[in-house]
């Protein structure tokens, strides 16, 4: 542990190890960034995608670099990093593995929300508002009915899933009054895609991040103390109710706006934080690296589905692949642990 | 923080030499004390409830209860399963909001301050908290120093010598680098008892802390909660099942049943056969420890007692 302290009594704890991670696939995700706008149709090589971020590029390779790939990866990166963020949240307030989005159905809303506008008809921004809409009832209904007196990790999981399983229904039944010309359209939202992103698509989610990321980072701490029960924690003068509905909130826009701005891409939320916590090896929750890691989750996946993969596949495709393998072994080591 | 005189573990004297004057908790002549007149009443008190009115949802457990906790004793809840002492002992530490009546720290009613301010000045230690995955013994212990810290300030000198100092007063600092998942239950106990010293407050409220533990571990960690409280000066409360050692080890008992204080002050003075029997309907004799002169509690054969007291 490293402890940096100032004369004006000022002091900060680093963990080497985090900050290590933290730094490295900081440095991948920026990396495959790179390498990502510089694919396509008109292939750049690194160092012409640097030069024309920097402002040194031509007319031509300005606008393919800004307003056709950038907003792509830019949404990837942001979708990533509320996704790693919220995940870690919500599996540090429930205190179990599987709290993630996808298990608890916040997803789900966000796909019922998506899906009525698909279905009686409306622009790509009603669609976006109104699966975060979805999201966020979700969120709120799930509250009602777990969580008003306290947290219990296991009850919150099964009403989740219970709640999901609803929305799956309602979504089942929506799909089938989608008019035909849209199914498709419906269908690839559902899987979550980057494909086709501009500015206008990320930026409530940016907005929404340069928020939510300090406050949820400015809760770490008190959430740590969670960690030992609440009732240590408010023994430690942790306002435990009041900080679990603000982080709940947070998490809850987090995950909604993400769905509007791609889809419900699956399981970066549930995968993020535990390798998270595997490669840190801190005790605890590490939101920063797992935000970090949702990031580069997300950017890799969308490259393997659009360069690795035959066709050009969304992105949720691959992430639900890889994601529900991680869950499988997570299952199975966790409960050979005795974890779960 | 004034050391004196180190007595015997769980002699039931009272600091003399502490800058806060201590009277005596008054000395009832009848074991059976009402709270109204209150055994505790004469000593100075930081904290303490009146007309409490403590309740889940609308399960009423306690009704009009008073108590008082004696400024630096080391007082014991004692009572039988239900009666009502953990339930206490959450409304003293600012988890339960009393459905009526106040729990008073300082003076102030414990749910207007807010919960960091309360934690500065009272600490607790629940009955069976949580050691997150992979945690190390130092790490947990720091955790103590949290409602003293802030965004800005995550680690001063004076946290990192406070830590220090609690593992070395718990016999833990030896055991720094070590996970607390590989550790004996005894061990883990002195763990958490650092964590909460860490937190230094003149206060430290404990819910059962030696449930789980066998014999020799429950000794270890009341001879190390008699130590912190004679060489600390700490205000103790804990509730502790074992009526034997409630009675060696506290220089001030509060007795409960159904609810409601039986009798309340110093063992010697309200440990009785009759109130072993009116509280916990258990035919006794009291005698002497030989140890420490305490009162302890003999249940009565099964013959004496005509009936099967378990």
């Amino acid at each position: 542990m490293i402890v940096i302290r100032t004369p004006g009594r000022l002091s900060v704890r680093l963990h080497p190890r985090v900050l290590a991670v933290g730094t490295v696939c900081l440095v991948l995700t920026l990396g495959v960034g790179v390498l990502a706008v510089g694919h396509g149709e008109y292939p750049m090589s690194p160092a012409d995608v640097l030069r024309t971020l920097t402002g040194g590029g031509s007319a031509a390779e300005e606008f393919i670099v800004t307003q056709l790939r950038l907003p792509r990866l830019v949404t990837g990166l942001a979708v990533g990093t509320a996704l790693g963020l919220a995940g870690a949240v919500f599996q540090a307030l429930v205190r179990n593995p599987l709290g993630s989005p996808d298990v608890l159905g916040f997803t789900q809303g966000a796909a019922t929300g998506a899906l009525v506008v698909v279905a009686v008809g409306g622009s790509s921004a009603a669609l976006a508002g109104s699966a975060a809409l979805g999201g966020v009832v979700t969120g709120l209904l799930i509250y009602l009915v777990a969580w008003r007196r306290g947290v219990h990790g296991y009850r919150l999981v099964l009403v989740g899933i219970g709640m999901s399983a609803i929305l799956t229904g309602v979504n089942g039944y929506l799909m089938t009054r989608v008019p035909l010309m849209s199914a498709s359209r419906a269908m690839l939202w559902l899987t979550g895609s980057l494909d086709g992103r501009g500015w206008s698509d990320v930026v409530p989610l940016l907005a929404a991040l340069a928020v939510l990321v300090p406050a949820l980072l400015a809760c770490g701490p008190a959430l740590r103390m969670t960690e030992l029960g609440d009732d240590a924690a408010s023994g430690l003068g942790v306002s435990v109710h009041r900080m679990r509905m603000l982080l709940l909130a947070g998490a809850v826009l987090l995950v909604a706006l993400a769905a509007a701005a791609a889809g419900p891409v699956p399981f970066v939320a549930l995968t993020a934080p535990h390798l998270a916590r595997r490669l840190t090896r801190a005790p605890g929750v590490t939101l920063l690296p797992a935000a970090v890691i949702g990031a580069l989750i997300t950017v890799v996946a969308d490259q393997v589905a659009l360069r690795a993969l035959p066709g050009q596949l969304p992105v949720g495709v691959v992430t639900g692949v890889i994601g529900g393998g991680y869950l499988v072994w997570l299952l199975a080591t966790e409960r050979r642990a005795g974890r779960l | 923080m004034t050391p004196r005189q180190a007595g015997e573990p769980g002699l039931t004297t009272v600091p003399a030499d502490g800058p806060a004057p201590m009277t005596v908790p008054a000395d009832g002549p009848a074991p059976t004390t009402t709270p109204e007149n209150g055994a505790t009443s004469m000593s100075t008190s930081r904290l303490g409830g009146s007309g409490l009115r403590l309740a889940y949802d609308r399960r009423v457990v306690a009704e009009d209860l008073t108590v008082a906790v004696p400024d630096r004793s080391f007082t014991v809840i004692i009572g039988p399963n239900a009666c009502g002492k953990s339930t206490l002992l959450r409304a003293l530490s600012r988890l339960l909001k009393p459905a009526a009546g106040a729990v008073l720290l300082d003076g102030a009613d414990i749910h207007r301050l807010s919960a960091r301010a309360v934690a500065r000045t009272l600490g607790l230690l629940p009955q069976s908290p949580i050691a997150p995955d992979g945690i190390g013994v130092a790490e947990l212990v720091a955790r103590g120093r949290y409602p003293h810290q802030g965004l800005l300030r995550q680690w001063s000198p004076d946290d990192e010598r406070i830590v220090a100092e609690s593992m070395a007063a718990t016999g833990v600092d030896d055991l720094g680098d070590r996970l607390v998942d590989e550790l004996s239950g005894g061990q883990r106990q002195r763990v958490w008892l650092a964590m909460a010293l860490a937190q230094q407050t003149p206060l430290l409220l404990l819910d059962e802390p030696t449930t789980y533990l066998d014999i020799a571990h429950q000794i270890e960690v009341l001879d190390l909660c008699a130590r912190l409280h004679e060489e600390q000066g700490r205000t103790l409360v804990a509730v502790l099942h074992d009526l034997n050692h409630a009675a060696r080890y506290a220089t001030h008992l509060i007795a409960m049943r159904g609810g409601r204080v039986v009798a309340a002050g110093e063992p010697r003075r309200i440990v009785t056969a009759e109130l072993v029997e009116e509280v916990f309907g258990l035919p006794c004799r009291v005698i002497d420890d030989p140890e420490t002169g305490t009162p302890l509690v003999v249940p009565a054969a099964r013959a004496r007692a005509g009936t099967v007291a378990r």
